[in-house]
């Protein structure tokens, strides 16, 4: 009697959980061939986080330009896979001999989203814009162009529109990379209409002139954004739309990849690229590297205080071996602070090789024969330029063991991590930088000048010769001699060794195999106006 | 009953000061300048200074702290300093997609956990009594992320039956008007996107749901067992009356207030958002809304978001209270 009732409920259960997954089952298929019908021209860009902010002036934060340069265009363009300055919304331009005035010809017949017309006017508008502003509002606008109006720093000295199409931009002093500050994207021109409505109201409704128009916003899940009929270029975009989804998990991202939820997937882990690849319906797409892992060691604690013992790490090592194994070979071993591809790299720089036996003969010549304890920063979070810092922290352990260094792995939670390393509270810590503008001034003065102790010069080093290199490349608009000063600069960091540079990564997406026309862009900001599906 | 309701409402003073005072300065013991963290490594010390500044970060704690308790009397929760969004305006649709989550994984916990658990105490030590227990035990003791990603490769990826993550099918977006998407798409009469909505519910519900299951399945199990024994049962079943009745009507009825503790309690966790959960199924709720807020130090987003959570926690529970005195009617309050 009771067993049968038992098993009367088991069935009934079991009827109704096959039901269940039936009904799902079928409207799956379903599901899963209408959107590849009517989502042919819908491209999702699947990405690690939200944007913070659609105003690209008002933020430093990659995830936020990733979608302003689709809706947003600026007076200069960086080339399509490179960092070349290219025309953008400036048809033309001149620069004066002594490299203080630049003259912009702008483009005709380009309208902003809201149908206000682009023009000189404009531009001098968003320039008086950024150049009222403050630090906090600005931020970036402060660490291109020296400041404000009224600090003594600031480089730009007036912004006037000559005609109806011509910019006169005038400099207080020559700034080399002015015309690569110039194609950041987060100086893009928004339409005045737009932003004098007020900032907070603004930095919700983009207004730009790019190939794209805002559609929507659901904080932390999409973005949207639709295809602006009236754009200058005939033809252009192919896609009627783009969603920018949020999938924070870098294998669920991949899932939905592969299950065709989203058709592009950025940050993808080096260890899943060989997955994609064997993958008939996907294709890997490479981002060209602009970029640089390190360990840093902090001069200012002993023993690092020594030339010869960071030498000596620098030698200990085992840079190909990390590569091979954390990033499935998908990176260059680093020798310089900043990777080949940017102007000045110094190629005739020597690396250190990998030798443990001359790095003991180094640590013996410090005194410490003996080999010294020390604190190893493991990176806690995967970063294109350190997809697994717990790991390459075990690597260089085991290597600095091998040379009678005792280093103990310490790592805290990222803000953390950071703030501590900035206060030089690290002996040793990993790190890396991605370049914003394919400036050697953004990788070798931003991360190495005694100006930036405090903020991106962790390991504290100061070097008198190299700042005054630094000082002088900032204003010599002659390439060829500014390059100069950049390859001596970096024979002196190779000298001294502040860093153990250790490599320029590959960073990886996946797309759908159909997907045509997507190049991705050294900075991590992708335009996506020539991308469509087959 | 209304100075019952009273004193439990004044009582709720003292416990979310408190725990805002803790959280106040928790946030604070922890480095990390939320300047420097929200401008991101690219950023000038002046940039720093200035929206330190601007932040009232300079001031000493204690003037911040009171400063954030006079503005939430007057009903202003503060602003975001990474987005410079007001939290009561950005905090919403978090609210609402974890809130629809959770309601949707706690029918799943009530529904199954309770029968489960019932059926369990009805045929004490049968083969399904103890494969239920067993289960139980698993699901207690089962990562959660662990059976998300399962559930994401098995159902979603292998069968094909679910969608991977998110919320709504993206191609084809649902008109926010109150955020909860079920009830959004009703009004609309968008049936179609209803079913797309339920089913992106599903796998992140299951995941969600199974604690709480297994928690009520054994409660509602120890609690019947207790009731199942009791004269009142026996002579319910003497005077012979179906077992069916028995069981789900006059002993549910005497066991049902410890479970209902339980759901109270687990309906207050869920709610306060589940961080793994919502991370692996990418869905936009209030626990990752709070995590990204403490990995930038935003700190009135952590310190409300937190308040907000809590609040609704300790309402549930009076709730929950409440609902005693109508199941029992030995319990009153007055």
């Amino acid at each position: 009697m009771k067993r049968k009732k038992i098993l009367s409920l088991a069935f009934v259960m079991l009827l109704g959980l096959s039901a269940i997954l039936a009904a799902c089952g079928s409207s799956g298929g379903e599901g899963g061939k209408s959107s590849s019908s009517k989502g042919n021209s819908i491209l999702v860009f699947g990405r690690g986080s939200d944007s913070t902010s659609l105003d690209p002036s008002r933020v430093t934060e990659g995830e936020t330009f990733k979608v302003t340069v689709n809706i947003y265009e600026t007076l200069l363009n960086f080339g399509e896979e490179d960092t070349t300055v290219q025309p953008g919304l400036a048809e033309e331009w001149e620069t004066s001999e002594d490299g203080l005035t630049y003259t912009f010809h702008l483009r005709e017949g380009v309208k902003f989203h809201d149908d206000t017309d682009f023009n000189a006017e404009a531009v001098v508008k968003n320039f008086e814009r950024w150049a009222n502003g403050d630090a906090d509002m600005f931020p970036y606008y402060s660490s291109m162009f020296g400041g404000f109006k009224g600090d003594a720093e600031h480089v730009i000295d007036s912004v006037t529109a000559e005609d109806e199409k011509t910019v006169v931009i005038k400099l207080k002093r020559p700034q080399a990379p002015f015309l690569k500050n110039i194609a950041m994207s987060m100086f893009a021109i928004a339409s005045p209409t737009a932003f004098e409505k007020g900032d907070d109201q603004f930095e919700r409704n983009p207004v730009g002139t790019g190939p794209f128009k805002f559609v929507d916003w659901k904080p932390n899940d999409t973005i949207t954004i639709e295809k602006f009929d009236k754009y200058w270029q005939e033809g252009l975009p192919k896609l009627d739309k783009v969603v920018f989804k949020s999938v924070p998990d870098n294998s669920n991202r991949l899932n939905a990849l592969i299950k065709g939820e989203i058709d592009l997937a950025d940050g993808i882990n080096p260890a899943d690229g060989e997955k994609i690849e064997s993958n008939e319906e996907l294709q890997l797409v490479e981002r060209p590297s602009m970029n640089v892992g390190y360990l840093g060691l902090t001069v200012t604690r002993p023993p690092f205080d020594k030339k010869e013992v960071r030498q000596a790490l620098n030698y200990a090592i085992n840079k190909e071996a990390i590569i091979d194994s954390f990033f499935e070979g998908r990176a260059d071993i680093a020798k310089n602070p900043m990777p080949p591809s940017i102007s000045g790299y110094n190629e005739d720089i020597e690396p250190y090789e990998y030798n443990p036996e001359k790095a003991k003969e180094l640590l013996a010549k410090a005194g410490l024969a003996d080999g010294f304890d020390m604190e190893l920063w493991a990176m806690p979070v995967p970063r294109p330029y350190m997809p697994d810092g717990q790991k390459v922290a075990e690597v260089i352990q085991s290597n600095l063991a091998d040379i009678g260094v005792n280093a103990k792995i310490v790592t805290y939670e990222w803000a953390t991590y950071l703030d501590k390393a900035s206060k030089g509270e690290a002996d040793a810590f990993m790190l890396g930088w991605t370049g914003d503008n394919g400036d050697a001034d953004n990788f070798l003065y931003v991360l190495l000048d005694e100006d930036n102790i405090g903020s991106n010069n962790y390991t504290y080093f100061k070097n008198d010769e190299m700042h005054d290199l630094f000082i002088k490349a900032q204003t010599e608009v002659d390439e060829t001699i500014r390059n100069e000063y950049y390859k001596k600069a970096q024979e002196i960091i190779h000298d001294e060794a502040p860093w153990v540079p250790i490599a320029h990564s590959t960073p990886l997406l996946g797309a759908k195999k159909g997907l045509k026309g997507f190049k991705p862009h050294p900075t991590g900001s992708d335009i996506l106006m020539h991308v469509e599906f087959e | 009953m209304v100075s019952y309701l009273g004193r439990r409402l004044l009582q709720l003073i003292p416990v979310l000061l408190g725990m805002t005072f803790i959280v106040f300065m928790m946030i604070r013991a922890i480095p990390g300048n939320p300047a420097q963290v929200i401008l991101g490594q690219q950023a000038t010390p002046e940039a720093v200074a200035a929206m330190n500044e601007k932040l009232g970060l300079d001031k000493p704690w204690y003037t911040q702290f009171f400063n954030y308790i006079g503005n939430i009397l007057r009903g202003d929760l503060g602003e975001s300093m990474r987005t410079r969004l007001p939290v009561t305006d950005e905090i919403w649709p978090h609210l609402a997609a974890t809130l629809e989550l959770a309601v949707f994984a706690i029918l799943i916990a009530v529904v199954i956990g309770m029968n489960a658990g019932i059926i369990s105490a009805w045929f004490q030590n049968s083969w399904f009594d103890y494969t239920a227990m067993i289960l139980a035990l698993v699901g207690v003791s089962m990562p959660i992320f662990w059976l998300g990603l399962l559930g994401q490769w098995g159902v979603a990826i292998e069968l094909g039956w679910l969608p991977t993550s998110g919320r709504e099918e993206v191609r084809d977006p649902v008109n926010a008007i109150t955020n909860l998407y079920v009830i959004d798409t009703i009004i609309q009469g968008r049936f179609d996107q209803l079913w797309q909505v339920i089913r992106h519910l599903i796998l992140p519900g299951i995941a969600l749901a199974t604690i709480p299951m297994a928690i009520i399945a054994r409660m509602t199990r120890s609690s019947m067992l207790e009731v199942m024994r009791s004269d009142y049962i026996r002579t319910a079943r003497a005077k012979g009356q179906k077992m069916f009745w028995v069981v789900y009507k006059h002993a549910l009825k005497n066991a049902i207030i410890p479970v209902l503790t339980v759901i109270g309690l687990q309906m207050g966790m869920l709610l306060g958002g589940a961080i793994l959960t919502e991370t692996i199924f990418a869905w936009p709720g209030i626990g990752r809304y709070i995590y990204d807020a403490i990995n930038f130090r935003d700190y009135p987003v952590i310190q409300s978001g937190i308040l907000i959570v809590a609040f609704i926690f300790v309402m549930i529970n009076l709730v929950v209270d409440l609902l005693y005195g109508l199941i029992d009617a030995r319990i009153k309050y007055d």
